[in-house]
């Protein structure tokens, strides 16, 4: 385990009363709280070096662009990308997402071709597809999910046998924490000669990614999960096919020649960065990473995991309580309903103990359908959080048991 | 600090767990979709108009103990009263919750509706105790499109 007595002191929120009580910050896999490093790292950007990047001629846009740059590297190292012009930092994973359908999707996916998602897919990878697929008459299928919640493996197979262009799935379930074998898909998603775009979201500030051993073509992510400001996150390509790809948006920056009626393209990354960047997240985001490589990955993964699993433990042993999701191969993600108790009275009823927590579909509605309820309530730890959280919670809870008389549903 | 208490009141608890006219309405002429979009909340009213005279209505749907039992009172509320008396109703109750001109001075003037002056503390919860009363609303309007609470209208 982490030593979150020495952690916490780094994230100033945590110092927040709520109603009187220390914060319980139990909302991670919706964003993160930030570290001193990181809002360091973005107010000396702008005391320091802040200009416009790969324009100016003098000192300080020089700096400003090594320090864009460098976090680039920093990036690209984290998650072992092809090379540091195979991440295009974009404003996180649903812009990344929106990137490849409108650009690959738009040139490559025709009338008629198939593209594959999956029924735990977050609505930031699945409604770009729909839109894509209904834009070029483009069939989705949508691969079903097993009863502990992970991709149906056999309902797998059964799709690629359509030949898809493209295969979508997250390498980790926002709603149900299930770390799916996101090699093993990509492998199986590329001998059916599909292009595989991995949803990162999740998994990037939880586990210890490597796209190259991923063998993935796409991977998104995004940085306000994992420490670093909102606005930050990137697309993780591999350079040829970015190569191949036509612009995304149009602007400054993503140019090399205009003329009167055309122009023609800058270098990759560049290519899909059109317009002066963000340059403060991006270099928040390089913080972050440092942060998080000094804490260690596999170490980060350890303790969200034996978090979750001391926490469902807990919440088990409470009469009426169900929790969803696999039993292993789990990250530190616990969703959960309490008898007939609505997940939003749940959270206001925890809120008042200063206890955050996410009700509702989290942007995952075909999966809420597919496990027969409206929404749950969830945890979801990160690197601060510890027992004295889980315990916090676990009394909250039957609090709010004894407030609602709970029938077990 | 406001308390749980004011928000979870015996009537909500008891409206909750047993909602009154959560039913169809046979015959009915009136009818609106409503949803709060981020919660997931979804109700479905039915409503038999006779002239100007609200006489049944009832709901279906999911939902959390506030815009459950809402469903529940305003149910209760409107039915007998004419259309003009059930509007006026809605603005009143909506202005008790956002603090607006049509608030009643004595809460208490709304009868057992009351129950749900503690939700103004509670500004996450404002939008699950009026959905059902804009779905009443869009029903008597005849409007067509289902009604959010994401409107700019709250």
């Amino acid at each position: 385990m982490l030593d979150t007595a020495k952690l916490r002191p780094d994230f100033p929120i945590l110092a927040r009363r709520e109603h009187g009580h220390r914060l319980v910050y139990l909302d991670n896999a919706a964003t993160t709280q930030k570290p001193r490093p990181v809002l360091d790292a973005v107010l000396d950007y702008y005391r320091t070096i802040n200009a416009n990047v790969h324009r100016g001629a003098y000192g300080l846009a020089v700096a400003a662009t090594e320090a864009y740059e460098d976090a680039r590297k920093t990036v690209a190292r984290f998650v072992n990308a092809w090379a540091p012009e195979a991440v295009v930092f974009t404003r996180g994973t649903t812009e990344s997402i929106n990137l490849v359908a409108g650009s690959w999707g738009r040139a490559n996916v025709r009338p008629r071709d198939t593209v594959v998602v999956t029924a735990m897919d977050h609505h930031s990878i699945l409604v770009p597809w729909q839109l894509l697929c209904q834009e070029k008459g483009a069939t989705l299928r949508m691969v079903e999910i097993t009863a502990d919640g992970r991709i149906d493996l056999a309902d797998f197979a059964a799709a690629l046998e359509r030949r898809p262009k493209l295969v979508a799935f997250p390498y980790v379930s926002n709603s149900l924490g299930t770390v799916n074998p996101a090699a093993q898909l990509a492998r199986l998603a590329h001998a059916a000669g599909a292009v595989v775009v991995v949803d990162g979201a999740q998994s990037t500030p939880h586990l210890r990614v490597d796209v190259q051993s991923l063998d993935c073509d796409f991977y998104a992510l995004s940085g306000h999960k994992m420490l670093a400001p909102m606005g930050s996150g990137a697309l993780v390509a591999k350079p040829a096919l970015l190569e191949a790809m036509p612009p995304y948006h149009g602007g400054g920056e993503m140019i090399e020649r205009v003329w009167d009626d055309h122009s023609t393209w800058n270098r990759i990354p560049h290519k899909f960065e059109g317009g002066t960047p963000n340059v403060e997240a991006a270099v928040g985001l390089a913080a972050a990473i440092v942060y998080l490589d000094r804490l260690g990955m596999d170490r980060v993964a350890e303790h969200e995991q034996a978090l979750a699993r001391t926490a469902i433990e807990r919440l088990e042993q409470i009469e009426g309580v169900t929790v969803y999701g696999p039993k292993d191969h789990r990250a530190g993600v616990v969703p959960f309903t309490y008898g007939d108790i609505h997940p939003h009275d749940l959270a206001t009823i925890l809120d008042r103990d200063g206890i955050c927590i996410r009700a509702g579909h989290h942007c995952t509605q075909p999966l809420m359908r597919r496990l027969g309820v409206p929404a749950t309530a969830r945890a979801s730890f990160y690197v601060y959080n510890d027992v004295d959280d889980i315990d916090a919670l676990v009394v909250a809870v039957r609090k709010a048991g004894e407030l609602f008389g709970v029938v077990p549903a | 600090m406001s308390d749980l208490g004011d928000l979870y009141q015996q009537t909500i608890l008891d409206h909750n767990r047993n909602p009154r006219n959560f039913r169809t309405v046979p015959g009915a002429n009136r009818a609106a979709e409503g949803n709060n979009p981020l919660c997931g909340d979804r109700i479905s009213l039915q409503v038999r108009v006779d002239g100007d005279v609200i006489r049944e209505i009832g709901f279906q749907g999911s939902g959390c103990a506030i815009s459950k039992a809402s469903a529940s009172l305003m149910t209760g509320a409107v039915q007998g009263k004419t259309t003009a008396e059930a509007e006026s109703l809605f603005r009143a109750f909506h202005d008790m919750l956002a603090g607006g001109p049509d608030a009643p001075a004595d809460p208490t003037s709304l009868g057992k509706l009351a129950a749900f002056a503690g939700v103004r503390s509670f500004p996450a919860r404002v939008k699950c105790a009026n959905l059902s009363w804009h779905t009443l609303h869009a029903a008597l309007q005849h409007r067509a499109e289902p009604v959010t609470t994401e409107s700019p209208s709250d």
